[in-house]
């Protein structure tokens, strides 16, 4: 249920994204998701890829400024509340949520959450029948 | 004008004679004063005696900056604490800042040499001179200060800062001079154009500039933008503060009051007197001081003498317009920073060893610190708040070691140029030179 995700420091100047995605490429590393977050000066890329191990080492050894991070996938099925329900059941166990991102799935949509605590997430959500993808499922 | 003529225009012969007595004087009193110089004379094999005149300069010890900051605050004295009536210190050092004092009479012989400063740069009791140099610890302010007395200008002590009010007093008490740092100065006149004042409503004329190093260029836009002379004026407080050396009229160089302080260069590398003529580091001897006598002081800065009559009469030695350092040390906004500050600062955050990058500029007439610092693993989170909380926390520790506002930005490993060897840490864009 855990799944790593892979962070980038980038410097907000041209060829950045395109350096880290040409490595992946090169490597048939495939990205599932993304999302960068920004500032001014720099962004963060987020990354949910195949292989997030080696797509460490691989950006680590071409210098950037590389972290895994544990992050669960929740799985939404395309009707109204069903996100509203996973927030209400982690806000009510007093896990929170430091950022989410969302993408599309098979016709459901998928967010991917880096919270407080993890285990005590995936515990919550679980039982309250929120379906969580497994990190075989996405990172491929 | 010329303020003490006599001496100003002294016959050169005459002058090494005073230098050479006062010489002597000033190496008996620190050899039986201060433990530090006995015990460096001895080491080098000199006694007071071996010391007859100037042409024995050189066989005596260097000081530097460190020698003032290992002696803090007050073990370089050479009079007991009870002869002391003024102390000042530097500000921005590592650490331990640099302590000065001064007796009663040090702080005559310093309104004589700021007297004769302002006098050579036009100053005199009829003018009307509002001090924009900071008061207190730093020398600036004060050390102008009793020398605009001296000359019986009329003095406005209104210290750094409060750039409206600047203005308003300029115009209603009518200052025909301004002192303070040259990067003020057209801060001072942008202001002037926003707020629309007309500069034909003031009486302006003169402008006295130091504490920072400045380039002919810059002259050229403050004479043209407040439409004033602008005069170099040059000091440090270990060897006194400002009015060690100023220009004339003439602009071509700044005259050094020999009489009180001994000026040499030498290669920064050999230690060896350079050659006539030639760039080297400026070196001083304070021959009058009582509190805080000083050999060979090594001010890091470089500059040429030149030891030619100037067409102003006065045959004290020149000394160009400072073109740099001979150590990595920044002036900024007039506070000294050292880039080994701001990198104990950092190490002081992680255990890696940081690398970064200093970006100095003057934007809007003011000088600006940039400190770019690579985002290591140790340093990195996937959380854009915890990297924002970094940068204010880096920025925050600077700002209160250096005492200037900085601006950090953080970058990619392996961003900032590595070089074999020492590390370049530093980007000047405010063209001095
Ligand atoms: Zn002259």
């Amino acid at each position: 249920m855990i799944i790593k995700q892979l962070s980038v420091f980038l410097e907000n100047k041209s060829g950045r994204l395109s350096d880290v995605t040409e490595a992946l490429s090169e490597n048939g590393i495939n990205i599932s998701a993304l999302s960068v977050a920004d500032t001014s000066e720099y962004g963060i890329l987020r990354l949910i890829v195949g292989r997030p191990e080696k797509a460490y080492e691989l950006l680590k050894n071409l210098g950037f400024s590389v972290s895994l991070t544990d992050v669960i996938c929740l799985i939404i099925p395309n009707e109204s509340g069903t996100l509203y329900k996973a927030i209400k059941v982690l806000a009510s166990n007093g896990v929170s949520i430091e950022y989410m991102y969302a993408y599309a799935m098979n016709g459901d949509a998928s967010v991917i959450m880096k919270v407080s605590e993890v285990n005590k997430a995936i515990e919550t959500l679980t039982e309250n029948d929120v379906e969580l993808a497994k990190a075989s499922e996405i990172c491929n | 004008m010329i303020w003490n003529e006599h001496i100003e225009c002294m016959n050169r012969d005459e002058l090494r004679e005073i230098q050479s007595k006062r010489l002597c004087e000033t190496v008996e009193r620190v050899y039986y004063n201060v433990p530090f110089y006995r015990k460096k004379m001895q080491e080098l094999g000199l006694e007071p005696g071996d010391i007859k005149g100037i042409q024995d300069l050189s066989k005596l010890p260097f000081t530097t900056k460190q020698d003032l900051r290992d002696n803090y605050p007050f073990n370089l004295f050479a009079v007991p604490m009870s002869d002391i009536v003024r102390v000042h210190a530097s500000s921005g050092t590592t650490g331990k800042p640099t302590v000065v004092g001064y007796t009663r009479r040090d702080l005559s012989s310093w309104s004589e040499v700021v007297a004769r400063s302002l006098h050579c740069a036009g100053v005199g009791k009829n003018d009307r001179i509002q001090i924009a140099y900071g008061y207190g610890l730093f020398t600036g302010g004060l050390g102008i200060h009793y020398g605009a007395e001296k000359v019986g200008a009329t003095v406005i002590p209104i210290s750094g800062g409060n750039t409206k009010k600047q203005l308003n007093l300029m115009k209603d008490f009518e200052s025909t001079v301004i002192a303070c740092t040259p990067s003020y100065a057209l801060y001072l006149a942008e202001a002037m154009e926003e707020q629309g004042i007309d500069r034909s409503k003031l009486k302006l004329k003169t402008g006295i500039f130091g504490a920072e190093p400045w380039t002919d260029n810059m002259r050229k836009e403050i004479e043209s933008k407040l439409d004033i002379k602008a005069m170099d004026i040059y000091g440090l407080s270990e060897v006194m503060g400002p009015g060690v050396a100023c220009e004339c009229s003439y602009q071509n160089g700044l005259h050094i009051s020999e009489d009180h302080f001994i000026p040499e260069t030498i290669d920064s590398t050999t230690l060896k007197n350079v050659d006539k003529g030639s760039e080297g580091e400026l070196v001083f001897t304070t021959i009058t001081k009582e509190a805080l006598p000083i050999l060979r002081y090594r001010t890091r800065d470089l500059t040429v003498l030149n030891y030619d009559k100037c067409e102003c009469g006065r045959t004290m030695v020149r000394m160009q317009k400072c073109r740099g350092r001979s150590d990595d040390m920044l002036i900024i906004r007039g506070v000294n920073v050292f880039p080994s500050q701001i990198e104990s600062v950092l190490l002081e955050m992680s255990e890696t060893k940081p690398h970064y990058l200093l970006i100095v500029d003057r934007k809007n007439n003011l000088d600006t610190l940039e400190i770019w610092v690579e985002v290591h693993e140790a340093f990195f989170s996937d959380e854009i708040r915890k990297l924002e909380n970094l940068t204010k926390k880096i920025t925050h520790e600077i700002q209160s070691t250096l005492g200037i506002n900085v601006k950090v930005k953080l970058v990619e490993p392996k961003t900032i140029e590595r070089s074999e060897g020492k590390a370049k840490r530093i980007v000047d864009r405010r063209n001095l030179v």
